[in-house]
């Protein structure tokens, strides 16, 4: 089967362009991505794109997306990205937050809990986990830090290179130092956020890397247990990256919860 | 000339084997290797060696602070500048500096800074400076916001000090409801600002708008020359003319009886292995959005281990260049007044010793510096019109052209007007 082919457009919110990628059609879907960033292409959309007119839009600030100097939150970003669907009159729209991007969903799911068609967490962060920590990128490099993302090594290999350009690992430290200017402290997580999930009227799919060492299980089980029609699925052989490391698992994960809620 | 005495205040009781095993000297090293009984015998230490160089002929004492590593024990500079307020009667007190942008609460650091002012019978020379990047980890504090908060932090700390409260800070990193502190520097319009830095162009731009004498820290004497060109084609912009006022120098110098003597003690200026704030990992020194844009592509292969680290010169190399310079009295003399000739500084600190050097070699070598180079510099200070601050009654900044009237000379011992 060919691929839809992407599109590169962009809209102007809260007096920046916001630039984003589109493909396939029906249903609208919005993928948010990691606090590294994204590849400029990935199977996993691919997939996604043919059930889905697909939206996949660079953080503000990251990806080479302008920087709102003002920008102070994660729940700033979430209503960026309420504005950009008001902006493009989308309704109906599923959420599928990857890592950080996870979180974005997560609160722009807490916020306008009646608007969205289904939700879509994986490994995501913005909760607090009891006993164990959220990996703190501040301490390791960037090659460290997207390494530790996947459980085999190879992978990252296959799509970064064994040795990221320059220009990726610039990429990375303008992308960490956007992270830092909205989610340094507390780092990656929101304390009221557990507390505003139970009004969410969506069906969620909590999904988790066995072997995600960036975020711990135990916030995809905290998830689970905060959104009122959450399921917690374990993808087996993938780290915190799991569209990238278990792309048809993730995807086919996607599809069965869309035939069934 | 404006001469001081400056250690970094070493943990040398620290297990080094530890460090090596760990791969790093900083920030993650761990405290168990903290030995207080060790921590309160070199404080107390310390103190013996700031109450010398004010016997010897010492001006200043500078003060710097650090935290998370053993390369520098003082974790609050404002701390030893209490002590030294109330056991020295004639030095300066120049903390260079205060690391602004950690502060949370930046009115409280102009509360205790006044204090000291007023304690110390107005000696106070209030250095800022921005932190290293480790500082910033080691306190939780957004290094991506490291100047905005650095520069904000300074505005609100000359305004307490200046203009009369209550008033009321709203900030983008700071809000006050009421600004008005129950203590005032006791010099006016406020305690002389130094800044002190190694490379950042933004610090040294920053520095000479404000008209505050810049304190390059060990720089090789070329790049000392490009800092002086840069400050002073700003300061020519802003409207005044740079010169040796505005300008300070920190030299590694140790002095001892012999050469060898002298060589052997000066190595241990690399006791960190070289780098001077120890061993740690490039992100740590730099996170993200701390150091400059224009740096950002030398970095970030220099954080993945692809770039030679930019700071670490052997031994060899910074002798060569005279960062580091040892010797006797005799010896060291030739070499001061090289970095005097070319480098035209007023405000000099000697960085005396490091490491490991002992009790006894560190006393000698503040003792050979006071009563054998200290008067030899003096001179050559005198001979090449190097002027400090104090002896040309510079302004305090751009915002004070003004003299600088004590509202309680009579306080101020004459001898600490040099």
């Amino acid at each position: 089967m060919t691929e839809a082919p992407w599109t590169r457009e962009s809209v102007d919110v809260a007096g920046q362009p916001l630039p984003f990628m589109r493909a396939g059609a029906g249903d609208p879907l919005l993928v948010l991505s990691h606090d590294v960033g994204s590849l400029p292409s990935l199977p996993f959309y691919d997939l996604l794109a043919r059930q889905y007119t697909v939206y996949v839009p660079s953080h503000p600030g990251y990806d080479g997306s302008a920087r709102p100097e003002w920008l102070r939150s994660v729940r700033d970003v979430a209503i960026i990205y309420q504005w950009f669907l008001a902006e493009r009159g989308l309704t109906g729209v599923s959420l599928v937050g990857l890592g950080f991007g996870g979180w974005i969903a997560a609160e722009m799911a807490a916020m306008a809990p009646a608007a969205f068609r289904r939700l879509v967490l994986v490994g995501a962060m913005g909760i607090r986990p009891d006993s164990g920590e959220i990996l703190d990128q501040a301490l390791v490099s960037y090659l460290d830090y997207a390494r530790a993302g996947f459980a085999d090594p190879k992978v990252f290999e296959r799509l970064y290179g064994s040795e990221p350009p320059t220009s990726q690992l610039e990429q990375w430290d303008l992308n960490r130092e956007m992270t830092f200017r909205i989610a340094w402290k507390p780092y990656m997580y929101s304390p009221t956020l557990p507390h505003l999930l139970g009004g969410v009227r969506a069906p969620a799919l909590v999904a988790w890397g066995r072997q995600d060492r960036i975020v711990p299980l135990e916030c995809g089980e905290r998830y689970a247990k905060a959104l009122p029609r959450a399921r917690l699925v374990v993808v087996e052989d993938a780290g915190h990256f799991v569209e990238m490391e278990q792309p048809e698992a993730l995807g086919k994960l996607v599809a069965e919860f869309a035939a069934t809620s | 000339m404006h001469l001081m005495y400056f250690t970094e205040q070493p943990m040398s009781a620290y297990p080094e084997a530890a460090g090596r095993d760990f791969g790093a000297t900083a920030l993650m090293f761990s405290n168990r290797h903290f030995d207080p009984v060790e921590g309160s015998r070199l404080y107390n230490q310390y103190i013996e060696h700031y109450k010398l160089a004010e016997d010897v002929g010492f001006d200043g004492i500078m003060l710097n602070e650090h935290h998370n590593a053993p390369f520098c024990m003082q974790a609050k500079c404002n701390v030893f500048a209490s002590i030294l307020a109330a056991i020295t009667t004639r030095v300066k007190i120049v903390l260079l500096g205060n690391p602004l942008p950690l502060a949370d609460n930046p009115v409280r650091l102009a509360e205790e800074l006044a204090m000291i002012d007023m304690v110390s019978k107005g000696r106070l020379v209030s250095g800022f400076v921005r932190g290293g990047g480790q500082e910033q980890l080691a306190t939780g504090v957004n290094p991506a916001f490291n100047r905005e908060r650095f520069e904000e932090a300074h505005e609100l700390i000359v305004r307490a000090w200046t203009q009369p409260g209550p008033f009321r800070w709203e900030g983008n990193h700071y809000q006050h409801r009421v600004v008005n502190p129950w203590a005032v520097p006791l010099q006016k319009p406020h305690p002389r600002i130094w800044i002190p830095g190694v490379l950042s162009k933004e610090t040294i731009i920053w520095a000479a708008r404000q008209r505050y004498p810049y304190i390059a820290l060990s720089t090789a004497i070329d790049a000392t020359k490009k800092i002086w060109e840069l400050y002073d084609s700003v300061a020519a912009e802003t409207g005044y003319a740079g010169g040796p006022a505005n300008r300070g120098y920190l030299q590694r110098c140790h002095v001892a009886e012999t050469e060898e003597k002298a060589l052997a003690n000066a190595r241990q200026f690399m006791w960190m292995q070289g780098e001077f704030t120890g061993l740690a990992h490039p992100v740590w020194s730099s996170p993200s959005g701390y150091f400059s844009p224009s740096n950002r592509r030398a970095f970030v292969e220099f954080a993945v281990g692809r770039r030679a680290n930019p700071r670490a010169a052997a031994f060899e190399d910074q002798l060569r260049d005279q960062q580091i310079i040892a010797g006797t009295p005799k010896t060291v003399l030739p070499r001061l007044r090289r970095l005097l000739e070319e480098t035209r500084p007023s405000i000099v600190g000697f960085w005396a010793s490091d490491g490991f050097v002992s009790n006894e070699d560190t006393m000698t070598s503040i003792r050979l510096l006071g009563q054998e180079v200290l008067p030899a510099v003096r001179e050559m200070g005198k001979e090449l019109g190097l002027l400090s601050p104090f002896e040309a009654d510079a302004p305090v900044s751009i915002k004070y052209p003004e003299r600088q009237t004590p509202r309680a000379e009579a306080a101020m011992p004459q001898a600490a007007v040099r």
